[in-house]
């Protein structure tokens, strides 16, 4: 059977603003939005409600009562963003958590209480860290969404409805404790209907004709004869595990046992499936209510816990446990099928199939970032700068052969250096040529090899290369862009020959 | 002396560095790389692997020739298939030319960092790492206790180290390091005559070996190998290129 409980929040963008400006606390103030050229109440904080005023007077009226009353301008869809963060944090007392428009959430405790020690508690708990954060909220429990719903707001004695009882539960309340619609209430109270115990008793095809298939899923779903569904805020990873702590921890041998245990059965689970992980979060839920994330990304699928660990052992530095972490949820965000390799015999395998090499690889990305690591392929190009790619991955080959007919220069620099150049005649190799003050004299020289713009890629003036030794010896990649100009030719350096 | 005696000596010898501590070389009974006399100056006349070596290069051209004697090494220690890691700083090797010393450039994993802590980490890390031939990290100074971590993460997994120090600020500091290289170019020598520039020619200083003795000498690398050639007292003069009567233009 299910259990949901549902928390109402009285005056949640009041409750807000008094979070953050907590000069407001027992202020008589409100959120106003201009609709249809009248500025409107949208939310009244609780001193303002004493005083009569609520959502949906003109704040012409409500000045006329306070007038001294303090105005801020509401948000579209502020309460839905404030709900959703309370939702997120939420999480931590159960993984699907929904927000119930306009002003709660709905937590399917089913199977979490006992956590923390029976239901009666599991709703002090999280009733009293909403109120001692200073949100004014009721909550209650019951086997419907609906039943919660009308607790939650409207109940006077019990918050805990036990199983099978909402029945008993509704019949005191007034009918808008249903969801109803507004004109159908006003109608109910017109024929006397003040309670639900007055018609629920009644046959449904009178009911249905009077009042319309809403009114009846309605009281259905209250009683848990129709079915509802929630949408949970975050939709449960395949593969998640979480591990709720008893006592908040802040300490690394902590955390790093609370991973392990995380990753033993996240593993064990991905193993029987034939699968590995490519990338994996651990959130850590604070006391102080934040969450820290920590991501981690392999090269190969796995599903080796000691190499994991190693992982994240390499990130623990960066989770800040703060006052500490009462809940971990470790969620493998990408998953790809294992290629079994045979952990023994086989593990001695040489060059980038190497399992050690991909793990320490793994390792460094994590340290130092994956856009730190490269390898290089050949590219059917024949511009310098063009002839190599970066791999896409370890295993990628290419038909592509690195180009051989040409010498390559050892080093090469980032951006070609311009140099001053004594050239004889044109097409002829450079006497002499000055780089960074310094004047070398050319002795030997080879070329010249003429590479081309590739005119579909970028547009400019070819390169003519020549590979210069110098009188000490040194060798040198140079190239003259363009044609040989009785101007003078632009002469730039572009490499250092071994 | 007779050739009883030089074994005798040879026995002693190694003796007397193994009560002091030194473990030979891994590859110890295994073939060189060719590299002639030089691996004569090590013990157990072999260039020794699983080990530190470190590259001075105080310019462009040095590191650019020091890149060069490394790729010649590479193709020797990559032989089996395996792979290396290229740690780095703002790195300019360009990765084709390696093709040319016999390494595949595509067997080398480059990482390129800014600092130097990061590129002391990763490099400890990797030579931690058994199925690696190699590790070659860019680093322009290293003080004694770095090398030395470096140097005992080497011991254990028998991945070879090189250090390559571009334009280093203290060249003379003392490292754990098994040997210190200094590689300079070389004018090279015309093939059959042919105009143009010949193979890659380098003076290899040894400056520093661990129970040996450093030397300097002249190696090209030619025809997929590392050859010696004879010691150049003569320095080729500047071939002056016969210029048309038009003059020069700039």
């Amino acid at each position: 059977m299910s259990r949901f409980l549902s928390i109402y929040f009285t005056n949640l963008l009041c409750d807000y603003l008094a979070i953050k400006k907590p000069e407001l606390k027992d202020r008589v103030y409100v959120f106003t939005m201009s609709q249809k050229n009248r500025i409107m109440v949208t939310a009244a904080s609780r001193e303002a409600e004493k005083q009569g005023i609520a959502a949906g007077t003109v704040l012409a009226d409500a000045k006329a009562i306070i007038p001294d009353i303090l105005a801020f301008d509401d948000e579209l869809d502020f309460n839905k963003k404030l709900l959703v963060r309370i939702a997120k944090w939420a999480i931590r007392y159960s993984p699907v958590v929904a927000i119930d428009l306009p002003d709660g959430i709905i937590i399917d405790s089913s199977g979490c209480s006992h956590l923390l020690g029976g239901e009666e508690s599991y709703l002090q708990t999280i009733i009293g860290k909403l109120t001692a954060s200073g949100y004014n909220c009721s909550g209650s429990i019951s086997d419907t969404i609906g039943a919660s719903w009308a607790i939650a707001r409207l109940g006077k004695k019990s918050q805990i409805i036990a199983p099978a009882q909402q029945y008993n539960a509704l019949l005191n309340l007034p009918p808008m404790a249903l969801r109803l619609e507004q004109p159908i209430i006003q109608r109910l109270h017109k024929l006397g209907f003040d309670k639900i115990g007055k018609f629920i008793q009644l046959p449904s095809a009178m009911l249905r004709r009077r009042f319309g298939q809403e009114f009846l899923l309605r009281l259905g779903q209250a009683l848990g004869t129709e079915e509802e569904t929630i949408t949970p805020i975050i939709i449960k990873a395949p593969y998640e595990e979480r591990l709720y702590c008893l006592e908040a921890i802040r300490t690394k041998p902590a955390i790093e046992m609370a991973i392990e245990k995380l990753l033993q059965s996240l593993c064990d689970r991905l193993a029987k499936e034939g699968l590995g992980i490519r990338s994996a979060e651990l959130k850590g839920y604070r006391l102080d209510g934040r969450v820290t994330e920590t991501m981690i990304g392999t090269n190969q699928p796995t599903h080796q816990v000691p190499h994991l660990a190693k992982l994240f052992e390499l990130k623990i530095s960066q989770i800040e446990p703060a006052l500490g972490i009462e809940l971990f949820i470790l969620t493998a965000t990408k998953t790809e099928t294992v290629h079994a390799i045979q952990e023994k015999l086989w593990s001695g395998k040489q060059g980038l199939a190497d399992q050690a090499l991909a793990q320490l690889l793994d390792r460094l990305a994590g340290k130092v970032g994956p856009q730190a690591i490269r390898r290089y392929i050949p590219q059917a190009h024949y511009w310098p700068e063009r002839s190599l790619r970066p791999a896409v991955s370890l295993e990628e080959k290419t038909e592509v052969k690195w180009q051989k007919s040409n010498p390559r220069p050892m080093e090469m620099l980032h951006k070609p250096a311009a140099i001053q150049v004594t050239a004889p005649i044109p097409d002829y190799p450079p006497m002499n040529f000055r780089y960074k003050e310094d004047l070398h004299l050319v002795a030997k020289a080879d070329g010249p090899e003429r590479i081309e713009q590739e005119w579909w890629m970028q547009q400019g003036e070819h390169r003519d290369y020549y590979i210069l030794e110098d009188d000490k010896g040194r060798r040198y990649w140079v190239f003259r862009s363009g044609h040989y100009n009785e101007e003078g030719s632009a002469w730039f350096l572009h490499g250092f020959f071994a | 002396m007779t050739a009883e005696k030089q074994e005798i000596l040879t026995r002693l010898r190694q003796q007397i560095s193994a009560a002091q501590g030194f473990k030979p070389a891994i590859n110890a009974q295994g073939d060189g790389f060719g590299l002639g006399e030089i691996e004569a100056c090590f013990p157990s006349n072999v260039f020794p692997i699983g080990t530190i070596h470190e590259f001075l290069a105080e310019n462009a051209e040095d590191a650019a020739a020091s890149e060069g004697f490394i790729a010649g090494l590479l193709a020797k220690l990559m032989e089996n298939g395996s792979s290396c890691l290229w740690i780095s700083r703002n790195r300019k090797l360009f990765p084709p030319s390696l093709e040319a010393f016999g390494t595949d450039p595509q067997q080398i994993i480059f990482i390129d960092l800014y600092y130097t802590k990061e590129i002391l980490w990763v490099t400890e890390e990797a030579l931690k790492c058994e199925g690696l031939a190699c590790v070659i990290a860019e680093i322009s100074d290293i003080d004694f206790a770095q090398s030395r971590r470096l140097q005992l993460a080497t011991e254990k997994s028998h991945v070879t180290g090189l250090l390559l120090r571009k334009e280093p600020k203290h060249s003379l500091s003392a490292t754990a390091c098994t040997a210190r290289w200094q590689i300079r170019p070389q004018p090279t020598a015309l093939i059959n005559g042919i105009p143009g520039v010949g193979n890659p020619r380098w003076e290899v200083n040894l400056l520093k070996v661990k129970n040996g003795e450093g030397g300097k000498f002249y190696i090209e690398w030619a025809e997929d190998r590392f050859a010696p050639f004879e010691s150049p007292e003569y320095r080729a003069q500047p071939e002056t290129i016969s210029l048309p009567e038009r003059g020069l233009t700039a």
